[in-house]
């Protein structure tokens, strides 16, 4: 009888794959995703608006869609490394208005990403 | 449509020669449990007489929009008319269990998930119809949470003047600098909704966050 393992599933989004994508595409792309069990990386973020309509079609699903319980969601912005947390968190609002490419963009279900902690040293992905 | 347009343009028209809005709608957004309601009944209860909603230390309690209408506040000699807007807590995930540690009820705390999750909805939809906003953080909280950054984004996007509120300072670990950092570019008071600590200092901001409706 073979050994049981327990994996890890990410799936990395490039940014070219969702560029031309509308606002529902985009999220239902990371959605259908994310109903598979998968961690995802995106290179790039959401645009503020779609990060909205992810949180709104993530609710709709955990009230229809049986042991869904929601998602875990963090950007990082590996370009601006030397210039310091608080730098990163001030640009990151006018940000995200607008997408970003250069960006990473990490979305799991809460099933199985229990939690992402972020502090200005470092980003903490805690699996359940 | 056109009604709808008419509508503001001549009010905007009657603020410039009069200098005053009659009523400005501001809403209350932030994380769950974060004291929006907490604050906005303090709000009311001083200038009313009357509370907005409930308050509860199990996340959610606030499952709908509710709000206030004709508030009128007085600070230093000036009076403005608000119409106060308390929002569901916006967060990415909601489960029932969570609920059952505070002890509530499988069945009840089942149905809370339901309604928290449409309240969640309820509070994103209606970002469209505020004309300021006050987010509402937990002091004792790491500010460092994507969905702070997504309310405040879709916020900028609308043009919708922000102010931010460090609540809880009251406790010892609050710290407000963080936030203050983590927000360079907004105002930010600390206050304690639970006693009335620098609510004068929150009324002044308010007043001024009124002003850039």
């Amino acid at each position: 009888m073979g050994k049981n393992y327990k994996g890890l599933s990410l799936q990395v989004i490039p940014y070219s794959e969702i560029e031309r994508l509308t606002i529902s595409e985009r999220v239902k792309k990371v959605l259908t995703l994310i109903l598979a069990n998968k961690i995802i990386i995106i290179q790039g973020r959401l645009r503020a608006e779609e990060e909205a309509r992810l949180i709104e079609d993530t609710m709709a699903m955990v009230d229809h869609i049986k042991n869904f319980k929601g998602i875990e969601l963090a950007v990082i912005e590996p370009d601006m490394r030397d210039k310091g947390f608080m730098f990163k968190m001030k640009h990151s609002i006018a940000r995200s208005l607008v997408g970003e490419s250069s960006a990473l963009t990490i979305i799991g279900p809460c099933s199985i990403v229990k939690e992402i902690k972020k502090d200005p040293k470092k980003m903490e992905v805690l699996l359940s | 449509m056109v009604l709808r347009i008419l509508k503001n343009f001549s009010k905007r028209i009657l603020n410039s020669i009069f200098g005053r809005k009659e009523s400005v709608k501001i809403g209350f957004y932030g994380p769950p449990n974060a004291g929006k309601t907490s604050l906005a009944n303090r709000i009311c209860q001083d200038w009313t007489g009357e509370e907005i909603g409930n308050v509860s230390n199990v996340p959610h309690e606030t499952r709908h929009v509710q709000f206030k209408e004709k508030v009128e506040i007085k600070h230093k000699g000036k009076t403005m008319t608000f119409k106060i807007i308390d929002t569901p807590g916006i967060a990415t995930k909601i489960d029932y269990e969570e609920f059952i540690k505070f002890g509530v009820k499988k069945g009840e705390a089942k149905k809370r998930a339901k309604e928290a999750t449409q309240g969640i909805i309820e509070s994103i939809q209606w970002l469209d119809d505020m004309e300021a906003v006050v987010i509402v953080l937990d002091a004792t909280e790491s500010p460092y949470s994507q969905v702070n950054i997504t309310i405040i984004g879709n916020l900028v996007a609308r043009k919708i003047p922000v102010l931010i509120v460090a609540n809880k300072i009251d406790l010892k670990k609050a710290d407000i600098k963080k936030i203050e950092s983590t927000f360079p570019d907004y105002e930010v008071v600390g206050i304690s909704a639970k006693d009335g600590t620098n609510m004068e200092e929150f009324y002044e901001a308010l007043f001024r966050l009124a002003k850039k409706a």
